[in-house]
Formats: C-alpha cells, sequence, structure tokens
C-alpha cells in the first residue's frame, strides 16, 4: 500500500484518470516513480536485514552496520576503487566496497571477541570509533581527489536520483537478504554462541564468515547504489527482535517487510514536507532512528544491557 | 566407544586437564566426579569438541573429533554443558528441535518431531513447550536443555551437571530416565554429579578427578567407600548400607 501512494507522490503531478492516456505520465511512472518504488523496498528490506544478522551473529542489540563501521568502510573501499579503478565496471566497484566492508567487520568482530568488553554498550562506542576511523582516512583520500561531494552522498540515502537504469544493483541485496533466509537456521544456531553451534555440527567459524560477508556485501550495494541509510539496520530489527523473538525464521521475513514500510513512509514524508522539494530518507531515518536508539539505550530490564 | 588418550589442557601455567586416558563404552551409565575446579567440566568440553586440547587425542567410534566433520560427530555424540547460557528468545520447542538439527539440518521428518515430542514429555515439558526460554525459571530451563540433548538422539549423551537447578522429584526422574535410557536403548550417558549419593545408586561405573587427574575408576562400590571417597574430596565421609545401596552422609 505504501508502495501505491509511493508512485503517486512526487515532483510532477500525476492524475490516475489521466495516466494511461497521456505518454507523458506513463513514463514518470516507468522511468521514475516505479525504479524508486523499488529501490526503496529493495534498500529498506535489505539493509534492515544485514542489521538483524549482525545483531544476532555478536549477540549485541546495539550493532548494527551503522555503528560497527561497516557504512564507513565500505565507503572508504568506493573512494579506493573510484581512485584507482574509475573505468571499472560498477559491479567491480562494488566487489571492492564488499572487501572493504568485509574487512572492517571482520576487524570490529574479531576485536570485540578478543576484548570481551565488560559493558554491552561499549561494543557500539567501539563500533563507531572505528567507523570514525574509516570515514576519517576516506575523506582524506577524498579530499585529494575532489570527491567530498559523493562522500557526503554515500553516507546519507538520497533516492531522488534513482532512475530506471541506475538501480538495478539493488537487486544483488535483495538476492543476499534472500540467500540469508535459506541460512536462517544456521545463524539463529551460531547467534547462541559458539559451543552451542559446535555442539549440534553447525560450522560456526563458516557460519559467522557467510554472515558477515553478506552484510558487507548489502552494505556495499546500498552505499554504491544509493547511499547508506543510517541506523535503518538498527531500529528495525530491534522492534521485530522484541516482539517476535529470536528465531530467524519468523523474524527475518518480517524484518524485511519492516524495513522496506519504514524506508517507504519516510520516503514519502521526505517527500510531502517541503514539496516539491525533498529531504533525502536517510535524514528522516536517521533522526528517529538516533531517538530510537536513545529509547533502547534508557531501556531498563534490557537483556544486553544486563547479560 | 569414546577413547581419550593423554588428553591436556593448560591456562596460563596452571594444567587443568594433566593427560587424562580413559575408555568409555558404548552403552551403560558412568559418572564423574571431584571437587569443584578439579577438570570436570573442561575435559568433558574437550571430548565434545566445543573446546580445544593442547595435546592428546579424542575419537568417537574411530573418528577424531576435531577432525571429522561436525554434523557427523553430532550424530553421535551430544552434550550438555554446565553453563547453559541460554536467554534466546525462543520457544522451548524450537530450542528442541534444534536437537534435530544433526540429523536434518533443522527440515524437521515426522522422525524428527517425533524425537522432540518424546523428548519434551521426557522433561515434563508438555505445557512449557510454546514458553520463551527467557521466561523459565532455572529448573524448567536446564530441563529444556536436556530435553535438546535427548532429541539429539545420540549414543553417547554426555552431561555436565544435569541435576543443576531440579527440585528432588525432577532429579530422580532425569535419574531414572538416564537409566532407562542406558538399559533399553543401549545408550552411553557419561555425567558430571556432585551428589556422589545419585552417582552412587544409578552408575555402572564412577570416575573420580582431583587436580585433572583421574584419581579413581571404578564400580559404584569400590569407589563408594569412606578411604576413596576422602583421598577423592579430602574432607571426611561416612558411608552407610542403605539396602543395596551405599549412601555417603556429609552434612557434618
Ligand atoms: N577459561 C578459563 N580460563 C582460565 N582458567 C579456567 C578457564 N576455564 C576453567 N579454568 C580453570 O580450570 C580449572 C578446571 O575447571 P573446570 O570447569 O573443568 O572444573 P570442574 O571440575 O568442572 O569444576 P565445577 O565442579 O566447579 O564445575 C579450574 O581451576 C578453573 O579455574
Ligand atoms: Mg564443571
Amino acid at each position: 500500500m505504501l508502495g501505491g501512494v509511493s508512485l503517486l507522490v512526487g515532483a510532477a503531478t500525476l492524475d490516475l484518470s489521466t495516466l494511461w492516456s497521456d505518454p507523458a505520465q506513463l513514463q514518470v511512472v516507468t522511468v521514475s516513480r516505479i525504479p524508486r518504488t523499488l529501490a526503496l523496498i529493495l534498500t529498506g528490506a535489505a539493509m534492515a536485514v544485514a542489521g538483524l544478522i549482525m545483531q544476532h551473529l555478536t549477540r549485541n542489540r546495539f550493532v548494527s552496520p551503522s555503528t560497527a563501521g561497516t557504512i564507513e568502510a565500505a565507503g572508504l573501499g568506493l573512494v579506493v576503487a573510484l581512485l584507482f579503478f574509475a573505468s571499472a565496471p560498477v559491479l567491480a566497484k562494488i566487489g571492492v566496497a564488499t572487501v572493504f566492508a568485509l574487512a572492517g567487520t571482520a576487524l570490529f568482530v574479531g576485536l570485540i571477541q578478543r576484548l570481551r568488553l565488560p559493558d554491552p554498550m561499549m561494543v557500539p562506542l567501539l563500533g563507531i570509533m572505528l567507523g570514525a576511523i574509516f570515514g576519517a582516512l576516506a575523506e582524506l583520500l577524498a579530499y585529494r581527489a575532489n570527491l567530498t561531494q559523493a562522500i557526503s552522498v554515500w553516507m546519507n540515502g538520497d533516492f531522488s536520483g534513482v532512475l530506471q537504469g541506475r538501480y538495478e544493483t539493488l537487486w544483488l541485496a535483495g538476492a543476499a537478504a534472500v540467500l540469508a533466509y535459506a541460512f536462517a537456521r544456521q545463524l539463529t544456531a551460531a547467534g547462541m554462541g559458539e559451543a552451542f553451534a559446535t555442539s549440534i555440527g553447525v560450522p560456526y567459524r563458516l557460519i559467522l564468515g557467510a554472515g558477515l560477508a553478506i552484510t558487507a556485501f548489502t552494505t556495499a550495494v546500498v552505499v554504491t547504489t544509493v547511499g547508506a541509510i543510517p541506523f535503518l539496520g538498527l531500529i528495525v530489527p530491534n522492534v521485530v527482535t522484541l516482539i517476535a523473538g529470536d528465531n530467524l525464521r519468523r523474524t527475518l521475513p518480517a524484518t524485511a517487510l519492516g524495513g522496506a514500510a519504514l524506508v517507504l513512509a519516510c520516503d514519502i514524508v521526505g517527500r510531502l514536507i517541503i514539496h516539491p522539494y525533498e529531504v533525502p530518507v536517510g535524514t528522516i531515518v536517521g533522526v528517529l532512528g538516533a531517538g530510537a536508539f536513545l529509547v533502547l539505550v534508557l531501556r531498563k530490564g534490557n537483556r544486553y544491557a544486563s547479560a | 566407544m569414546i577413547t581419550i588418550d593423554s588428553l591436556t589442557k593448560s591456562y596460563g601455567r596452571q594444567v587443568v586437564v594433566d593427560g587424562v586416558t580413559l575408555e568409555l563404552p558404548d552403552s551403560g551409565v558412568t559418572s564423574i566426579i571431584g571437587a569443584n575446579g578439579a577438570g570436570k567440566s573442561t575435559l568433558l568440553s574437550m571430548v565434545s569438541r566445543v573446546l580445544g586440547a593442547d595435546a592428546g587425542v579424542v575419537t568417537v567410534d574411530g573418528l577424531d573429533v576435531w577432525n571429522a566433520p561436525g554434523r557427523k560427530i553430532a550424530r553421535r555424540l551430544s552434550i550438555l554443558r554446565q553453563e547453559t547460557h541460554t536467554q534466546a528468545r525462543i520457544t522451548v520447542r524450537e530450542l528442541v528441535e534444534f536437537g534435530r538439527y544433526p540429523h536434518s539440518r533443522g527440515r524437521l521428518t515426522p522422525e524428527c518431531r517425533a524425537a522432540v515430542d518424546e523428548a519434551l514429555a521426557f522433561c515434563d515439558l508438555g505445557e512449557l513447550e510454546h514458553r520463551s526460554i527467557h521466561e523459565l525459571s532455572g529448573g524448567q530451563r536446564q530441563r529444556a536443555c536436556v530435553a535438546m540433548v535427548l532429541a539429539q538422539d545420540t549414543r553417547y549423551v554426555l552431561l555436565d551437571e544435569p541435576l543443576n537447578n531440579l527440585d528432588l522429584v525432577h532429579a530422580t526422574a532425569l535419574m531414572r530416565l538416564v537409566r532407562r535410557l542406558a538399559d533399553e536403548r543401549g545408550k552411553s550417558i557419561v555425567l558430571v554429579l556432585h551428589d556422589i549419593n545419585y552417582a552412587s545408586v544409578y552408575s555402572d561405573r564412577i570416575v573420580a578427578m582431583r587436580d585433572g587427574v583421574v584419581v579413581r575408576d571404578g564400580s559404584p562400590a569400590d569407589v563408594m567407600t569412606e578411604d576413596a571417597l576422602s583421598h577423592i574430596y579430602g574432607a571426611p565421609f561416612v558411608v552407610h548400607t542403605l539396602g543395596e545401596d551405599r549412601i555417603a552422609a556429609y552434612y557434618r
């Protein structure tokens, strides 16, 4: 339903009754509105699922692509790709960004597993710190290559530029989410700890690696194509987990739906409040997300805060 | 048969399992006793490959536990750990279904469902099966974890302090179940027990550890003596004979 509304809202006015007879209007729909709506759905679903997987694998409610350095590492990878492989196809750039995102996230997970921080709140702090370092490196490189403008786009998703032919890579992120669903049982088991997984014959290291690779790839695709949506991977999985529990077979589809709905809703709001101009969806989700993050941190009786 | 050969584990300079060599039989009830810190959990964790060893080899029916495929081992050997840390928000039934993973990778067959139902019934969890693990009492959660291990339906079942948190009635019920599974299904059940009287009454064999080594290994009649027990625990015991059972008194 939100998808339908999204199709109708935009700078160019649409009139349903004349839609089919007016080729200019029909073109607005197929070239801009449909791609934009699909892009929003795919991004929302995939980023929320990525957050859910990270939250499980690290057994920490506050971990998501935006609080583990994953987004910034992907951005750094993208700068590197643009600097050194400027003429390479988009898929190659996504590849480089994925490698960086995975390396950054692996560094983060390695650190938290080794350090065994006494307070679960310190885990996202460490991630945000790592992210700041990756982000600073990216900016340093970008500054020398006059790419700073591009960086601000990657860090804050903007769908106003989404047109037919410029969003299709997002289907890859959707495919990654589907792949994650195929491994939902193994991911759930891995989320219950290494000993638990080992005892029933789930290859813990392999699943951990695969899960992180899926999140890194998803993040890289999204950052490259439309720009990250901060906090999306944090709020949606938390709300869904709160209601539906920890079994990914159940929560993964709900999280994907929730992510898509939230992004669509925020995008519509963003397009309406200063119509015919737009507030980027990343800004709106970011404001909501920061608020939700605070609520999470302050909530009493939180199992992560007490565990 | 499980063979344990010169198994060793140290933390820093402290050797907590010191060259243990032991064979665990194809069937029967074997209890492991010993004081806190004797190395019982460390030994079982290594046998079940949840913890790596510094030296030594463990084989289950000839398969090296660290090198054989994980699922293959998990179809022969299951473990209940002492610290279960199972705070996840999944239901009791979902937890127990994880026990079937080695057999079906989670795609439950009718046989799996039967095993899950039976395990739930064995552990008196019928009414709790749709409750979330994180809202159970300590003993209820312990029973859910035991049920998961039983659903795994392996020949070798390692239980590290399965009676933790259980009330007297559920503790005795579990020990009777352990005995039945050994007698009727030919399973080999190895359990760590602190209540030596349960060990005495229900075991075929008692293995006693102290400071990382096996100090006694024999039938309950061999181990349940005042001499042996005071050597194992470094404290005095009085052993009474009650019918056919040897019961140790250590309350005064
Ligand atoms: N991760 C660890 N790091 C350091 N020392 C450890 C670790 N795990 C266990 N130990 C030490 O190893 C020794 C044996 O521990 P283990 O858990 O095997 O004892 P146990 O016989 O099971 O005792 P209990 O009856 O209390 O369960 C103890 O002295 C313990 O302090
Ligand atoms: Mg122990």
